[in-house]
């Protein structure tokens, strides 16, 4: 495989050819923000906190779909970027219902740390204030979609890794909301094998487990990625 | 013509409230009403949240007293749930609410009352408060702070933080409590110990200089309603509900809070977002009854404890039956922190409470649950019902301050009738004074009450009864 080489943040960066910005820069040990990003399952470029500014392109690209390519100039950290990173998860906040003081994964959550982050003291937009539902019809979980950044995380783990395909998303635009099976609570679903690999995904506290309380949920996200290493390397089979 | 009196805000009591009181034709005091003027909704938006999210929630109401809310609404959890929670887990609540009753006490006494009759009631507004106090007696002031520091590092060490800690959940608590805790708080009992003494020798000292306060602020035959043991004994945490009457007088005990509803009903009022509780036999406004400090004394036949216990004799004596003056609660809530840090000392030896069994777990076994403990101010009521997924459909709270709602009422127009100057209906500085201390007797905390966001400042206005403002007057 070709190796490329180009500059991220001026330092110089060889990638294999194959590789995106965000794995080059990762590898580098440079940091660039996601939200929607899940590793071990494929990039779909929904959030795009993960926006970098290309020398002689004038849009802005997300880091996570978008390949390396020979002698590319990168820039993961500019002026402009930190506003239009701010800019986006201001309007995550005012999108739906996040109270972070009385959240399950309040100290825990990707939202609230990028939003710390980034300075975010206050959300510039006014709220919108949706209506969302709370499903706890299931044994094991909990979903409140008040919560939900629609980054898709829970429907990519459960269709690509475990293969269950029970979340879904349904309607358009602003009126999107994750659907289990046919729109059917939870706990009717037939698909879903109760694996828990969606609540592991979620970086908010959109999924939980039954009865946790303020503060209490942690995930451990690297089980999925062993999951998908273990799988691709086949190092179960002996 | 009769007219109409606005003390608007009300200062140095937890939250936003304004008074009017009510002239007739000839300039007497005819009525006084103390208004609540907020309003936040709890009861409403809780409705669709899970279960477990409620000791998250509603100890959000109040940045005072939020163990108590934290503590009420687990046990309306653990109702719900059905489970006994595990004997450290009531432990170290218990452990939490003692810590709770101190830092809300020692608040309510030094940071907010003392002022009124330590540095005298005719001082200017602008030193009459626990600024005045520091300079005029720093180590006083200091002591107290440091007493309801003691209270919140209690809670500190038990929930993790001062403020809103989320440690008690459905089927028990999240943590016990550490050996450096435990050892902490031991290091600081005895100074604790020595400022409560020392606060309780300088109330009985003035309470010399203070019989008219006592004859006039709130003085006046109600029930009184708090928890106690079957026994008798004070009661913070749990027990059963009893009713005395001003005559000492038990008319209803042993009443399960989960049948709160039975012996208490809830009056809306026209003019207040504070609904006004009254014991149901005897009707609105008859019924009328107090919580709080005071209540908790008159129905409780023993502290349970030795300090406390000699204390509440010579409490006793300023009472035929039970002590009716609300001026006494400052009384009262001293004689509670001793009782309190008699009982911490009592308990933090346990060796439950570094237990590491601390959480039963089990799912939504009944649809409804009521939780009640003693919140600083009084009894404090939570009461939800939830669906088969455990969603929450309804919410009731009676909050401690609103069951004193007709009690202050009548308090204002009681210490109105004594100060204000016939005939001109004109506020004067006295006057002013009175009444705002004759409502802080009571520790109001307006936030609760009606689970309302608060403002602190008292303005007072003078309306004809045509509504007109004759005289307004505001201290912020």
């Amino acid at each position: 495989m070709a190796a490329k080489t180009l500059t991220i943040d001026g330092q110089m960066v060889s990638a294999e050819e194959q590789q995106t910005v965000l794995e080059a820069a990762r590898d580098a040990g440079i940091r660039i923000p996601t939200l929607c990003h899940q590793e071990g399952v494929m990039a779909i470029g929904a959030c795009r906190l993960c926006l970098v500014e290309v020398a002689g392109i004038t849009k802005l690209l997300p880091a996570c779909v978008t390949k390396v390519q020979e002698g590319m100039d990168v820039k993961t950290n500019t002026e402009r970027l930190q506003k239009y990173r701010r800019m986006i998860l201001e309007l995550l906040f005012a999108e739906r219902n996040h109270v972070c003081a009385v959240c399950v994964s309040n100290g825990n959550c990707e939202l609230q740390s990028l939003a710390m982050e980034h300075g975010m003291d206050h959300v510039r937009y006014d709220y919108r204030c949706p209506k969302c539902g709370v499903d706890l019809t299931h044994r094991l979980f909990g979903a409140d979609d008040n919560r939900c950044v629609l980054c898709g995380r829970c429907m990519r783990v459960c269709w690509y890794i475990e293969g269950a395909g029970t979340k879904n998303v349904s309607g358009r635009g602003v009126n999107s909301s994750i659907i289990n099976d046919l729109h059917q609570p939870w706990g009717a679903a037939e698909s879903c094998t109760s694996c828990g690999k969606c609540v592991l995904s979620c970086p908010t506290g959109a999924l939980f487990y039954q009865g946790a309380t303020v503060g209490e949920m942690t995930r451990d996200r690297s089980k999925l990625e062993f999951i998908v290493t273990a799988r691709e390397k086949k190092q179960w089979i002996a | 013509m009769a007219r109409r009196i606005l003390i608007d805000p009300v200062t140095r009591i937890e939250g936003h409230a304004k008074i009017t009181i009510h002239l007739d034709d000839e300039g007497n005091v005819a009525d006084a009403r103390f208004h609540v003027v907020e309003f936040r909704g709890f009861e409403k938006f809780c409705e669709g949240r899970p279960l477990g999210e409620m000791p998250g929630i509603t100890p959000r109401i109040c940045g005072i007293c939020p163990v108590s809310h934290l503590l009420a609404s687990a046990k309306a959890c653990d109702a719900i749930l059905a489970v006994n929670i595990p004997p450290a887990a009531e432990k170290l609540r218990r452990l939490m609410n003692l810590g709770q009753i101190v830092q809300s006490h020692a608040l309510s006494f030094f940071h907010l009352s003392a002022p009124d009759f330590l540095l005298g009631w005719e001082t200017t507004p602008a030193t009459r408060n626990v600024f005045g106090l520091v300079a005029a007696n720093p180590e006083l002031a200091r002591a107290g702070i440091r007493l309801r520091q003691f209270g919140q590092e209690l809670i500190e060490h038990l929930g993790g933080k001062k403020i809103h800690p989320a440690w008690a959940v459905p089927g028990g608590v999240r943590e016990p409590l550490t050996e450096a805790g435990r050892d902490a708080i031991k290091g600081r009992l005895p100074e604790a110990f020595t400022t409560a003494r020392l606060a309780l020798k300088l109330f009985r000292d003035v309470l010399s200089k203070h019989s008219r306060e006592i004859q006039v602020f709130g003085n006046f035959p109600t029930l009184f309603m708090g928890l106690a043991n079957t026994d008798g004994t004070w009661e913070h945490y749990d027990g059963f509900l009893r009713f005395v009457d001003a005559g000492g007088n038990v008319i209803a005990d042993g009443i399960e809070p989960a049948q709160y509803r039975e012996a208490i009903g809830e009056a809306a009022l026209p003019d207040s977002y504070l609904k006004a509780p009254y014991h149901k036999p005897l009707g609105y406004p008859d019924g009328i009854y107090r919580v709080g400090p005071l209540a908790r004394l008159n129905v409780c036949q023993r502290m349970g404890t030795p300090e406390a216990d000699a204390e509440l004799e010579r409490f006793r004596r300023f009472g035929r039956g039970a002590v009716t003056s609300s001026f006494l609660y400052h009384y009262a809530r001293l004689i509670e922190i001793v009782c309190s840090l008699e009982r911490i000392q009592e308990l933090i030896d346990d060796p439950d409470l570094l237990s590491e069994r601390l959480r039963a777990n089990a799912g939504v076994n009944k649809l409804v649950g009521v939780g009640a403990s003693e919140a600083p101010r009084g009894t404090l009521f939570h009461h939800y019902e939830v669906n088969e997924d455990g969603l929450i459909t309804k919410v009731n709270m009676i909050i401690a301050t609103g069951q004193n709602n007709l009690a202050m009422n009548r308090t204002v127009a009681q210490i109105a009738r004594h100060y204000l100057p016939s005939g001109n209906g004109k506020i004067t500085e006295p006057m002013l004074n009175r009444i705002e201390a004759g409502i802080r007797a009571f520790d109001p905390c307006l936030s609760c009450s009606t689970h309302a966001s608060g403002r602190m400042g008292l303005e007072v206005s003078v309306l004809a009864a045509n509504g007109t403002v004759l005289d307004a007057a505001s201290v912020d």
